[in-house]
Order: structure tokens, then C-alpha cells, then sequence
């Protein structure tokens, strides 16, 4: 599958990738709409991670045997056998915050609702993920892995 | 005659269907569970009393889950005896199912002492999907509960009662609630927000006796404390802890401890025979022994585990530990491993208190490696700490950093995180 490999030596700190990610899932996916009128603001899926002079961004790595899934206790996190990715259903999501406990990259995040989790989702209807497609700096590059 | 026969349909069992299946995609498997209805999630039970769910939500797995896997499903009928030598289960209306290979995955079931007037009309324990069916038919016309046990089960049916407009009364054993999981201060922080709901606390007794009402004796009208204290009220909720369902495995050469005892394989000492989830004694990496962790990620786990190993590819349960993700009215909180050292010499505890915020973070460890993490809000970053502590991570050179409110992936040297995620760095 597919995956998003983080080149922590190119990243420049610079939060483009949060800002699109945010953006695009968003309702309007307009940069001005979603900032300013979409409350609460649409919570990014990427979190740039900074401990200086070390930056890089980290999303939800779509584990091969991903634990989250494992621990999920409502059924709301599955691993899609065909796409590799791992999914999340906000609908089945109960906020219980098992899958954040055992992450263990700590790429899931509670959702500026405070009621589910949020996580990458590789922008299922994009051809490059919003984050990849904006770093200005190659810190974020979208290809083919070996599982 | 079943190539695979499990007892017990919840995540347990689960887990083993699923993994038995990534590897044998034909084998004949049966599951046999007492329970009619189809795959949930029992954490939930708790939303379903709330309001917060329906039972369509609280399916962990979708309606066809039987079918896609080729299970047969005996729902609604209750294994009652093994016979090892011929390799059986015997159900309840007297038919069999041979096995090659049987996994044990039970469950628990709720611990209730003796209580004067426990046979009351109006008094419950909760763990299933029915008792919680039962208790939420009685609601509308109760105005008063009182809820033995102040653990995980206790507080959240407290929660959902709450939510329902009810006046509750927790009555807890131990001096602090959560004491199991949550040191002092965490637990007194807990403590906090649920008095802030409304509801009266009284740690350091228990129910003596469960009264009547005065109108009709069967009727549950109120408890009496340990300290001589009556409390009305229209419901008593038990709900002090689950035991291990190890009654099928009782006279034969399954040996037991409290629960049943599995090696990393989930393998009991008998050929052919698994055990996992609640009714099984696993392995806890932070305690360094086997015992009974009646936790829902962990029962998944170890099914998947023993599905795994009955199907024929090795595979190792690689321990679990006491893990538990809060949500209690809303403030999040997560406990892993040993929240309150018995040995304090023994370890080391940092430390980082904001009241105001409401944070809390503790880390303890022992010859530098994570053995316990409290963390009340700002939890995202848990997985990260459980990830070094599973891996017994020398923490030395950073771990002032652990309890920063900025610790995250980016806090570990390169070297380490090359070390500890090998797949990023390829």
C-alpha cells in the first residue's frame, strides 16, 4: 500500500501540513471558512511535533497488525484487508480513548468535539494526502511501501 | 464434530474466530454462548443505560459476523460440561460437540457477597447486556440508586445513572475510589468531578443490609452502612469486581489458580485445550507474573492469540498489564501499569501536578524503565510512554521529560526512535 514516509531531516517546522490536513477535513474546505467559521474548528490529523531543533509531522501510520484495532472496544477502528488502511468510524466511536492508550506513536487524537477520536485517513478522495501534497519542503513524501 | 470449538462469544472468542480464520480459512469452527443476542461491546453497557446508546451502536461487529466466518453459532445455549479424554463439550440439552481444539473464553461474572436482602426486588449486578436491559426498564420510576463499588464497573454505572436524573449513593471498601488504578491524588481528582455531579461518596464502608420498603418488604427502600448510616433509595447496583466463569473447567485436568492458568501461547496445560480473556490467569509484563487482568483490549489480545496458536501459526502473547482508558464525565484519564508503588524505596515517582489546569502526569519507574503512568488529561501522548514501557526503554537521559506537557514522539533521541519503530527508518 501506499504510505506517507516522514523525512524528519527536511522538515522546516513550518505547521503547513496541519493547516492542510484541517482544511481538508473541513466542511467547506475553504482555508478562510474553516478557520474562521466552522466551530469547533475541524481538528488537523497530522500534529507537527516539535522538540528542538527536532521537527517532524506524524500521522496514523495504518500499522500492519495495528493495536488500536485490537483494543478498539466499540468496533469503530478496523483494518481494511483490501486497502491496508485502518478506519475509523466516527458514528461507531465512543470516545472511550482505549485506541489513544495503546498508539504507540501517539498519532491518534482526541476531536476538537471532545466526544470521538480523529485520525488520518490518508484523504481517501485525494489522489496525494492534503499534508503531502503542501509541505513545501519534500518533509512528507506519499509511496508505495513493501508491508 | 468441530475442528475448532470456542465457548464464549464475546471479544474473546472474537478474536480467536478472526485470527483462526487469517490462517485456516476452512476449518470447521463452533461457538457456543449463552447469550442470544449478537456481538457487543459490554464497556458500552453502561451508554445503553445512559441513553448515550442503542444496541445497534454497542454491536462490535456487524450482524453476518457468524456467516462470513463460516461459524456455527449455538447462541443461547449453555455449555455445562468438558470431557478431555474424549475431547466434548456437553451442552444443555444434552447434545455434544467434539472438539480437535477448544479455547475456553468465558468471561467473568459479577462478585456478589452476602448481603442481608440481596434477593430484593430492585437490586442488580452488571456485566451483560441484560442487566443492563433490566436496570434501564426500572429507571423511569426510580429517583435514588445506591451503588456498591467504586472501581471501573461502579463508576460508570454511576455515570449513566446520573445522566438519568438519579440521586446516587457510592459506597467503597477501600479509603480512595479507584484504588486499584489510580494513586491518591489522581483518585482524589476523580473523586472531585463526580461530587461535582451530584453524587455522595462513602469510601471506607459497605452495605450491611438491603432494606424493604415500608409499603412492601421485597422492594428495595434503602441500605444500611457498615458505619450504621441508612441511605434510601430505589435501586442497589453490585458491582464490586467480575470473577472468572471457570465452572466448566471445574473437576477436570484443567488447573486453575483464580482463573485459568495459560502459558504465552494460551495454551492450558492440557493438549488442545486454550483458555483467554477474563477466565484466564495471562502474563503481566510490568508484575513479572500471571494473573487475572478482566480487561477488554487485553481479552482480544490473547483470543487472537490462542486463534493464532489452535490454527498452527506460533504466536506469542506478549503480556499485558493493568491498562485502563476513563472517560468519567467527561475528563479523560489513563492508568497503565503500577499506580501507586507497595515498595516506594523500591521505585521512583516523577511527578507533575496542575490543580488549576486539572493535570496530573506520573510516571513511575524503576531502575529507569516505565513500570506506571498516570496521566488525568492531556493523554495523547500515552500510547507513546506504553510503547517505552512495553519495550522496558532505559528512560534515564530524558526522563524529566516524560511528565513535560510536551512530550510527544519528537522527545526521544533519533538513535532510540530508530531503535523503537524500525519500519519509519528504512
Amino acid at each position: 500500500m501506499k504510505k506517507i514516509i516522514v523525512k524528519e531531516e527536511h522538515c522546516i517546522g513550518c505547521g503547513l501540513c496541519e493547516v492542510y490536513c484541517t482544511v481538508q477535513h473541513s466542511k467547506s474546505k475553504d482555508i478562510i471558512k474553516a478557520y474562521n467559521r466552522e466551530k469547533p474548528r475541524p481538528t488537523s490529523r497530522v500534529k507537527l511535533e516539535v522538540h528542538k531543533p527536532v521537527s517532524f509531522a506524524i500521522q496514523c501510520r495504518h500499522c500492519e497488525d495495528a493495536p488500536c484495532v485490537t483494543a478498539c472496544l466499540s468496533g469503530a477502528m478496523k483494518k481494511d484487508e483490501e486497502t491496508g488502511l485502518v478506519t475509523h468510524d466516527p458514528e461507531k466511536c465512543i470516545g472511550c480513548w482505549t485506541c489513544i492508550m495503546v498508539c504507540p506513536y501517539g498519532a491518534i487524537k482526541m476531536d476538537a468535539s471532545g466526544k470521538v477520536v480523529s485520525k488520518c485517513d490518508l484523504c481517501a478522495e485525494l489522489e496525494i494526502p492534503a499534508c503531502v501534497a503542501n509541505c513545501p519542503n519534500g518533509a512528507l513524501v506519499y509511496k508505495e511501501v513493501k508491508p | 464434530m468441530s475442528k475448532y470449538v470456542i465457548v464464549g462469544a464475546s471479544v474473546a472468542g472474537i478474536g480467536a474466530v478472526e485470527a483462526i480464520r487469517e490462517v485456516d480459512p476452512k476449518g470447521t469452527i463452533t461457538v457456543i454462548s449463552d447469550e442470544q443476542c449478537p456481538q457487543y461491546s459490554r464497556p458500552m453497557i453502561s451508554d445503553l443505560v445512559s441513553g448515550k446508546a442503542t444496541f445497534e451502536k454497542m454491536k462490535c461487529r456487524d450482524d453476518q459476523f457468524w456467516e462470513k466466518n463460516g461459524v456455527q453459532a449455538l447462541t443461547g445455549r449453555t455449555a455445562v460440561s468438558l470431557n478431555l479424554a474424549d475431547k466434548y463439550v456437553s451442552l444443555d440439552k444434552g447434545d455434544r460437540v467434539n472438539f480437535e481444539k477448544l479455547l475456553v473464553a468465558t468471561g467473568g461474572k459479577p462478585f456478589v457477597p452476602k448481603i442481608e436482602g440481596s434477593d430484593k426486588d430492585g437490586v442488580f449486578t452488571f456485566t451483560t447486556l441484560s442487566d443492563a436491559e433490566s436496570l434501564a426498564a426500572k429507571i423511569e420510576k426510580a429517583k435514588s440508586a445506591v451503588v456498591i463499588g467504586a472501581g471501573l464497573i461502579g463508576i460508570s454505572v454511576t455515570e449513566a445513572l446520573v445522566k438519568r436524573g438519579l440521586k446516587v449513593t457510592m459506597v467503597e471498601l477501600q479509603d480512595k475510589i479507584l484504588s486499584l488504578i489510580l494513586d491518591p491524588t489522581a483518585s482524589e481528582m476523580v473523586e472531585n468531578v463526580i461530587r461535582k455531579a451530584g453524587v455522595t461518596i462513602a469510601t471506607g464502608q459497605t452495605v450491611k443490609r438491603i432494606l424493604g420498603k415500608p409499603e412492601n418488604g421485597k422492594v428495595v427502600g434503602g441500605v444500611v452502612l457498615t458505619s450504621g448510616e441508612q441511605v434510601q433509595c430505589d435501586l442497589v447496583i453490585i458491582a464490586i469486581g467480575v470473577i472468572p466463569r471457570t465452572e466448566l473447567v471445574s473437576g477436570t485436568d484443567v488447573k486453575t489458580n483464580r482463573g485459568i492458568l495459560v502459558d504465552k501461547f494460551m495454551r492450558t496445560n492440557v493438549q488442545d485445550v486454550y483458555a483467554s480473556g477474563d477466565v484466564a490467569e495471562a502474563y503481566d509484563f510490568v508484575v513479572g507474573e500471571n494473573r487475572l487482568l478482566p480487561l477488554w483490549p487485553l481479552a482480544q489480545l490473547e483470543g487472537k492469540v490462542a486463534g493464532y496458536n489452535m490454527a498452527g501459526k506460533k504466536a506469542d502473547y506478549p503480556g499485558g498489564t493493568a491498562m485502563s482508558s476513563l472517560k468519567y464525565f467527561g475528563v479523560p484519564i489513563i492508568s497503565i501499569g503500577i499506580a501507586n508503588p507497595k515498595d516506594p524505596d523500591a521505585y521512583e515517582s516523577l511527578v507533575k501536578h496542575d490543580p488549576e489546569r486539572g493535570f496530573y502526569r506520573k510516571i513511575v519507574l524503576k531502575d529507569n524503565a516505565i513500570m506506571g503512568v498516570t496521566l488525568v488529561n492531556g493523554i495523547e501522548k500515552a500510547g507513546v510512554l506504553f510503547h517505552l514501557m512495553k519495550n522496558g526503554v532505559n528512560v534515564k537521559k530524558f526522563k524529566q521529560e516524560l511528565i513535560s506537557d510536551d512530550f510527544c514522539l519528537a522527545t526521544l533521541p533519533r538513535s532510540l526512535r530508530r531503535k523503537l519503530y524500525p519500519g519509519e527508518y528504512k
